[in-house]
């Protein structure tokens, strides 16, 4: 436990750091202006005449302003990690759960639609990689295509599914839902049909000295031969089917964390903003983690030495 | 070519025969021809091994047997029927050199495999299982899981394997070559037990001629390009053989018998 905590506590400590630090510079100019309001003598000219000076060197001209301000302000360019951290307090246990303030409340939003959409497209890439393995006008034909539409860039392509699952009366969940399955079925998909194809020639010659049907073959050998290729290819389907869901819900702004940063964006929140994606990143670390437990228990249970 | 099979004694109904069987393989680089005019016929109840320098066909003709290919002109038949037709109806056990097991399932799952696939009893399948197993001496492994085993026990289970569901054929590719030599000497003895208890036709691929020897009522010699007998040798070896028995001046002969077939397919090329 120990050697797990110790690196991870590093890595953390860190990144606060660094985020402190970087806060100075970015936060500098607003917190002159504050300081030049408040009647304290700002190094650098005037606040025209500062707007062409490098930030590093506002913060070297200033020290004692640039550091006093860099961390309190009500809407800094970046906010200092104890700032993100008290937004998420207060809008995750300061609100009723059903607020619209609540990030629960948002979460619970996001994670709805990215458990639906990861259902669907996880069941379509299953599918499709077994029509690939098993037809060879699938497998020539359906493969391009899957790549390219991960080509097209899913933040074009979003509003214009919403528009059109609208215009056919399709509204609330389903078109997030079906936004995330466009991200999360091709790394299924890939996964699948290489775990499908792991059987090596001998394995399939063995069942046909049996005479094993195709579904013999398929049941008995080539799925089994794939769980582990299929876990990982879920942990990166599940992490693809939460950003599918957050860039889906930008354009719907019906609730959810991608709507949350949107509003956060519009009315200057930075902290809110951060609020959000800090919880989006910890809701897609509960995911995979979530995808690797049942990865660990299902090989076990299929004899993988632990 | 110092021997053709057209000297052998004529056998009632042979549980093989093939009858000047040839295969082409069309490659990148032109067309390969790895059998030429093959003709031999098994009885029921024989051991022939095959032996020969890569690429001597001697892995082609066993797959022609169990309608893993199709020779391109010649007859093959297999219990009287065409391979493919012994195929489907289940005539052989076939073991390969890589024991082949699947890692996800215990020993006892992967002798099941077969019976499971051919929609045998449950109770009828736990049975075989058990008796197949106790065969190769494996028993108390039935839960343990591939990785757990020794790649000699690994083996062991899929002989098993090819015997659990009773084929009066048994065709072994090689299976012994990726073991070591001690764990080999134990496998072959107890192979020449399990033959002498279950009566199975069986042909045997191998590299080893000791092993050939060892084992065989017949070896049948081969050699390569194009992939042809050239030598069939009658082992008047009792059926009994201890290990010692390789240190007899009649097992020498053979041995030696063997590799000057081998060398005689050599210098033709």
């Amino acid at each position: 436990m120990r050697e797990k905590v110790l690196p991870v506590l590093t890595v953390v400590l860190g990144i606060l750091a660094l985020w402190y630090l970087a806060a100075i510079p970015m936060n500098v100019r607003e917190a002159l202006t504050a300081a030049e309001r408040a009647g304290a003598v700002v190094e650098g000219g005037s606040a025209t005449e500062r707007q062409q000076l490098p930030a590093l060197r506002l913060v070297l001209l200033n020290p004692a302003l640039a550091l006093e301000g860099a961390w309190t302000q009500d809407r800094p360019r970046l906010p200092a990690p104890h700032q993100v951290a008290a937004e998420l307090w207060s809008s995750v246990a300061g609100q009723p759960p059903g607020s619209n303030r609540s990030l629960l409340r948002h979460a619970g939003i996001t994670l709805g639609a990215t458990l639906a959409g990861f259902a669907i497209g996880s069941l379509a890439g299953i599918l499709l990689a077994v029509g690939i393995v098993h037809n060879r006008a699938m497998d020539l034909s359906v493969m391009p295509w899957a790549i390219i539409s991960q080509t097209i860039p899913i933040v074009a392509l979003a509003p214009m599914i919403v528009v059109v699952l609208n215009s056919v009366g399709v509204q609330g969940l389903l078109p997030k839902a079906v936004i995330s399955a466009y991200l999360s079925f091709f790394p299924v998909a890939v996964g699948m049909v290489k775990g499908l194809r792991t059987p090596d020639p001998m394995q399939i010659d063995l069942m046909r000295t049996w005479n094993a049907s195709r579904a013999q073959i398929f049941w008995l050998l080539r799925l089994p031969a794939s769980v582990p290729y299929l876990f990982a290819s879920l942990k990166v389907a599940v992490a693809a089917a939460l950003v599918g869901t957050i860039v889906g819900e930008l354009p719907i702004q019906r609730g959810g964390l991608g709507a949350r940063m949107l509003a956060g964006s519009y009315y200057g929140q930075t902290t809110q903003i951060w609020a959000a994606l800090v919880m989006a990143a910890v809701l897609a670390a509960a995911l995979v983690w979530f995808m690797g437990f049942l990865e660990r228990r299902t090989l076990r249970a299929m004899g993988v030495p632990a | 070519m110092r021997a053709t099979a057209t000297t052998l004694p004529e056998r009632d109904s042979p549980v093989i025969a093939a009858k000047d069987v040839s295969l082409v393989f069309g490659t990148a680089d032109g067309p390969v021809q790895a059998l030429r005019d093959v003709t031999l016929s098994v009885g029921a109840g024989e051991f022939v091994s095959f032996i020969g320098p890569s690429g001597c066909g001697k892995t082609t003709f066993l797959r022609c047997v169990a309608a893993l290919e199709t020779p391109t002109s010649g007859t093959l038949t297999v219990n009287g029927m065409d391979p493919d037709a012994a195929r489907r109806a289940r005539a052989y056990g076939y073991v390969f050199q890589a024991a082949g097991l699947y890692p996800w399932r215990t020993i006892e799952g992967n002798v099941r495999l077969p019976l499971e696939i051919m929609n045998y009893p449950k109770a009828e399948q736990a049975e075989r299982v058990a008796r197949v197993l106790e065969m190769v001496e494996l028993s108390g492994f039935a839960r343990k899981y591939p990785w757990q085993l020794s790649g000699g026990m690994q083996q062991r289970a899929s002989i098993a394997r090819a015997l659990a569901f009773d084929a009066p054929i048994l065709l072994m590719d090689e299976p012994f070559g990726a073991l070591d030599e001690i764990v080999r000497d134990r496998l072959n003895e107890e192979l020449l037990r399990l033959w002498a208890r279950t009566g199975k036709t069986t042909l045997f691929v191998t590299h080893s001629i000791p092993e050939a020897v060892y084992l065989s009522t017949r070896i049948v010699v081969m050699s390569p390009r194009p992939g042809r007998i050239t030598d069939i040798i009658e082992s008047p070896l009792p059926r009994e053989r201890p290990l010692e028995i390789r240190d007899t001046p009649e097992f020498l002969a053979i041995a030696h018998r063997v590799r000057e077939g081998l060398r005689a397919g050599h210098v033709e090329v």
